[in-house]
């Protein structure tokens, strides 16, 4: 992996963890009895909540998960030289009358969320749908705010936020950059 | 975990110019598409605001209906252009028409035509990704790709797979495509067809045969099929159609071959009953020709997601 030098680390993989064990935290105390079911955004959004699933496993161990994948419902497709590659969307329970966790690992402009909200609404009517992000970094350009957030962070816009989680990327941490990263 | 797509291409003419990597992206990608069909929703609002026309100049149920439904379950808009109500009848040239629905502002034209050639020269004079829904003899790419995808539903790797194309080689626009994805997807492929109907030079390509004895002893895992299409053959290129279904076609004696080993069949319809096949092969469960009309609205998808136009208003 190639990366710019301007890059720096703002959370270790142990600091990672707490802000992990802080969402899953939240989202106990605010669902400490209801059943709750966990919709992560493909890729690393749904190995957040994977990984949060895992923290609750003790106290709620029937919390299901699945995963949505959005690119059909971007809205800059078009922008694109390449369209993304799809990965399929695998959503194991009835969305209707669910109440929905929806996780994604960085909140920025909120438009992923836009997007993965309309993909969500087209499986069916859930009860009520949450959003938990590991990082919020601020800069929304859409009225979209979280309601668990693990760590929060004010970035310029211009500036790169990567979550780096080791199901996906070769290593583990939240890094900053102000050059774009290579994937 | 997510792999790289091979850059967008503007139209979709034939397979043989399509490298492997693409072929796989195509076939990828169809995947999620149909899984739409068990949501309550399904459409995706990939395309909205996007139009699609269907320009037919020759009959077509099957893949003009395909063709349409995929671009709807994409949001897009969808036009109907075919030859019996449009003006072509009136003496219209192709090069007019397009002029006609560039104005329109389509942003894909999906184009049949007897001749082959047309929809490359359709896309030479369109910024509208053109998809080549059948040329005369020439190809018929999304027949492929909806071929491949419904073997790759059974066969995850097709290499070294034994198709045998049986019928009407010559005429055959489907057996060139088709034999073509196969090839590249690492399947052999061989062809059985009356003399008359199977070009000399495929010899140098594929096994050719000259009865279902030497196919059967080849050992195919699939039977494709092809319809005998009356309407292209202006000589008689066989006796008669009786004579034809009891060489070529799949006689109850030939499927029981077919029933022991467990073959499957593939025909890309409309099927002509007692000509290349009986009603038995039908309700066999080893016939996938539904599975191969289900797999064409995924896979026409997934062309028109790939293709990206160079209309006007786009950035």
């Amino acid at each position: 992996m190639s990366v710019s030098e301007e890059r720096r680390q703002i959370l270790s993989s142990e600091e990672m963890d707490e802000a992990l064990r802080n969402l899953a935290g939240q989202i106990a105390d605010r669902y400490p009895l209801e059943s709750i079911v966990f919709v992560g955004i493909v890729t690393r959004g749904a190995t957040v909540a994977e990984r949060v699933r895992g923290v609750l496993n003790r106290i709620k161990p029937e919390i299901q998960t699945g995963t949505l994948d959005i690119s059909l419902y971007r809205d800059d497709l078009e922008r694109f030289n390449k369209v993304p590659s799809l990965e399929t969307s695998d959503i194991p329970f009835a969305v209707d009358g669910a109440r929905i966790i929806l996780f994604d690992e960085v909140l920025f402009t909120g438009r992923t969320v836009r997007a993965a909200l309309n993909g969500l609404l087209d499986y069916g009517r859930p009860a009520k749908i949450d959003l938990a992000v590991l990082v919020d970094r601020g800069g929304r350009e859409l009225p979209v705010q979280p309601d668990f957030v693990g760590y929060k962070l004010d970035a310029k816009p211009t500036d790169y936020v990567q979550v780096r989680l080791r199901e996906v990327d070769d290593e583990e941490g939240v890094f900053i950059s102000d050059k774009r990263p290579v994937k | 975990m997510s792999h790289e797509s091979p850059a967008s291409r503007k139209d979709l003419l034939d397979i043989a110019s399509l490298e492997r990597e693409e072929i796989e992206f195509l076939l990828e990608t169809a995947k999620p598409f149909k899984d739409l069909v068990s949501r309550s929703v399904k459409m995706v609002p990939t395309l909205r605001g996007r139009t699609v026309l269907n320009l037919f100049y020759e009959p077509s149920t099957r893949t003009r209906s395909s063709f349409e439904i995929a671009a709807k379950r994409l949001s897009a808009d969808v036009i109907n252009f075919t030859v019996s109500t449009s003006s072509v009848t009136k003496g219209e040239s192709v090069l007019d028409t397009i002029e006609t629905l560039q104005a329109m502002r389509a942003d894909y034209l999906v184009v049949r035509h007897q001749m082959a050639g047309i929809p490359s020269f359709v896309a030479k004079h369109t910024g509208a990704s053109v998809l080549n829904a059948g040329d005369g003899y020439h190809a018929h790419p999304t027949q492929a790709l909806l071929d491949a995808y419904t073997l790759r539903e059974i066969y995850p790797d097709l290499t070294g797979k034994r198709v045998v194309i049986c019928g009407d080689i010559l005429h055959s626009r489907v057996a060139r495509s088709t034999s073509t994805i196969l090839e590249k997807l690492g399947a052999e492929v061989g062809l059985l067809g009356p003399g008359s109907l199977v070009p000399r030079h495929c010899a140098k390509r594929f096994k050719v045969f000259r009865t279902w004895d030497e196919v059967f002893a080849w050992e195919p895992d699939v039977v494709y099929l092809l319809r005998v299409q009356f309407e292209r053959q202006k000589a008689q290129f066989f006796p008669g159609v009786s004579e034809y279904h009891r060489e070529f076609g799949v006689t109850d004696e030939r499927l029981e071959t077919i029933q022991e080993r467990g073959l499957y069949v593939m025909h890309p319809g409309p099927i002509n009953r007692g000509v290349e096949l009986t009603d038995d092969v039908t309700r066999y469960e080893r016939c996938l020709i539904n599975q191969q009309v289900e797999n064409g609205i995924p896979t026409r998808m997934a062309a028109m997601y790939w293709l990206k136009p160079e209309t006007a208003d786009r950035r």
